[in-house]
């Protein structure tokens, strides 16, 4: 009931402030040059392969299209989900409407997962946009269901990760032009940390690769769920958002 | 309904409130008086479960406010010093949050936020964003939240600060019509505020609780004696000693001119009235008497007698 009340109210403030109309912008733009790039190359790939039967055998939808596109969301949601997480709570310090929200007969986990559900549900709304690219092309061809659903639950987890590490930033600052910009850079730091598996070596090498965030993404668009992979996202959940009560109660003591 | 016990809170070093101690009876508007940095919006955010005390306890509406906060927050009403708003909602549609948030029940929510609206003089910008309201309007909107559950405590930080006067009186008028079905207990830096609106006063200073009770005992703690003022036209060298004389008067002072009409100050004990033998003396001497009558002890003497720690008879 409380978790409710504050959904309502999250996405009423989504849409009533410019965020949800800027970040919707930003990210069909961004998807849409992606897509136009990825299906463009997958035309051009199909012409080479009517021409030369050999080459149409390695050719298929779910590596030269899907997987390219699942991956390429997760790095338009690395632009977008600093954007929607950076006022949830930075915005309630600042104007002290944390102080009577924390007084409401809510548990602040109550509070916490309102604005967590908010945000995924802005994100699920952004997911469901980039369903039309897999429609286009099922329209011309046919597509694997597999790989189609496990990819989008590996999207789903990876915003989810996304949004709790924003959600925590949020609550660690009164600004949410400072959080946006340390949630960018703290996802970036996870995105390329595998770059740097191969030049540390050793255990570092394994630890890095493990941290790394596509490295657990790309399995999904193949069509596996591996536990090892669901367990690393919701990790990042749980903890996060562990953090982020910690980070409430802390609030409440200093005041 | 409020019952406060040893409260202490410190911020790192810094102790803010040490000691406090008070109650409030079922019914009542007390007033928590203190000047700025005393220790109220500390003291108040603990009864409102926003912040936890580092030591003593205090229980709200029959609960305690940390082990049973969730119970305490139900049937509390909260408006902190600056009125947090969303500036972004309309007036009904953050009404409409507040409400379902505290538990209003899905059928009643819509009449109660009718209702509170109504009651705090909203209804006519009800669809207007909260961030383009005035600050009359703007604090209105904050009594309303605070009220739309019907809560049975309602504590409110400086409600009238920051207000234009005639907003100031509309405010007050209708916190003072809250009194009886809710519990009030308002903080205030203003003195007359306290006189205008409240029944009890508790007064605050430097984190301590300096003095608390009913307006007039507490003039009768901290002013022990009653002063009555005469306007007299007769000789002061003369008038001054006579009044001296009369049974039961304490203190003459002389304040007017030295001649014609001059203004006398008559201290004596306040259980014992002199004003008639005042009277039948200056009839006796026949000098002219062009007024008489009994000063109040205004509350503002009573809070600097209490804040500076003065003792009775430092004056003149
Ligand atoms: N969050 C805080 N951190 C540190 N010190 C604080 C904090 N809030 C208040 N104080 C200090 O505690 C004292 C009491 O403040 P406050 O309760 O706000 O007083 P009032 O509301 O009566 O003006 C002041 O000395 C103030 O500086
Ligand atoms: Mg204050």
């Amino acid at each position: 009931m409380g978790v409710w009340a504050i959904f309502k109210k999250e996405m009423r403030l989504y849409f009533t402030s410019p965020v949800a109309y800027v970040v919707f912008t930003f990210f069909l733009l961004g998807m849409g040059g992606f897509f136009y790039n990825i299906f463009a190359f997958y035309d051009q790939m199909s012409r080479q392969a009517a021409m030369n039967p050999a080459f149409a055998r390695d050719l298929n939808v779910t590596d030269a299209i899907l997987r390219p596109l699942f991956s390429n969301t997760g790095v338009i949601l690395l632009f977008v989900v600093p954007m929607v997480t950076m006022r949830l709570f930075a915005e309630e310090k600042r104007s002290g409407t944390i102080e009577l929200l924390l007084t409401f007969p809510v548990r602040d986990g109550e509070v916490m997962l309102g604005k967590f559900a908010a945000a995924m549900a802005l994100v699920l709304v952004l997911l469901g946009f980039t369903a039309l690219y897999p429609a286009i092309v099922a329209y011309f061809t046919r597509v694997e269901w597999g790989p189609l659903l496990s990819g989008y639950l590996g999207l789903m987890l990876l915003g989810g990760a996304f949004l709790a590490v924003g959600l925590l930033i949020s609550s660690l600052t009164e600004n949410q032009i400072i959080a946006s910009v340390v949630t960018f850079f703290t996802l970036l730091v996870f995105w390329i940390i595998g770059w740097f598996a191969d030049s540390v070596g050793g255990n570092w090498r394994v630890l890095f690769q493990y941290l790394s965030i596509p490295e657990h993404l790309d399995s999904f668009g193949k069509g596996v769920i591996d536990t090892k992979d669901v367990v690393y996202y919701l990790t990042a959940i749980v903890l996060s958002l562990f953090l982020t009560l910690r980070a409430l109660e802390s609030k409440r003591w200093r005041g | 309904m409020i019952q406060v016990d040893r409260l202490t809170k410190q911020y790192g070093p810094v102790t803010a409130i040490r000691d406090v101690s008070f109650n409030v009876e079922k019914g009542g508007i007390v007033g928590f008086l203190g000047p700025n940095g005393a220790g109220k919006t500390t003291t108040m955010r603990i009864l409102s479960c926003f912040m936890p005390a580092t030591g003593g306890s205090a229980r709200v509406a029959g609960y305690d406010v940390f082990s049973q906060s969730l119970e305490v927050r139900k049937r509390i009403g909260y408006l902190p010093e600056n009125i947090p708003l969303y500036g972004e909602l309309s007036v009904s549609a953050y009404l409409d949050f507040v409400a379902e948030i505290k538990g209003v029940d899905r059928s009643e929510r819509k009449r109660r936020v009718a209702d509170v609206m109504d009651r705090c003089d909203v209804t006519d910008v009800q669809h207007r964003l909260i961030g383009k309201l005035s600050k009359g309007y703007r604090q209105r909107v904050g009594l309303a939240q605070a009220l739309v559950n019907d809560p049975d405590v309602l504590i409110l930080d400086e409600p009238t600060i920051g207000l234009d006067p005639v907003q100031v009186a509309e405010i007050r008028a209708l916190i003072k019509s809250l009194s009886g079905q809710h519990t009030v207990i308002l903080s205030t830096h203003i003195l007359p505020e306290v006189s205008m609106v409240c029944e009890g006063v508790i007064i605050i200073n430097r984190g301590r609780i300096a003095a608390q009770g009913s307006l007039d005992r507490l003039a009768e703690e901290f002013f022990p004696t009653s002063r009555i003022q005469l306007q007299i036209v007769g000789p002061v060298e003369v008038v001054g000693p006579a009044l001296r004389q009369v049974p039961g008067v304490l203190r003459v002072e002389h304040e007017g001119p030295a001649d014609g009409a001059g203004i006398y100050l008559v201290e004596s004990m306040r259980d014992r009235d002199v004003r008639d033998s005042l009277a039948q003396l200056v009839a006796e001497r026949r000098w002219g008497l062009l007024e008489l009558h009994q000063l109040g002890m205004s509350l503002e003497e009573v809070f600097l007698r209490v804040v500076a720690g003065e003792e009775f008879g430092g004056g003149a």
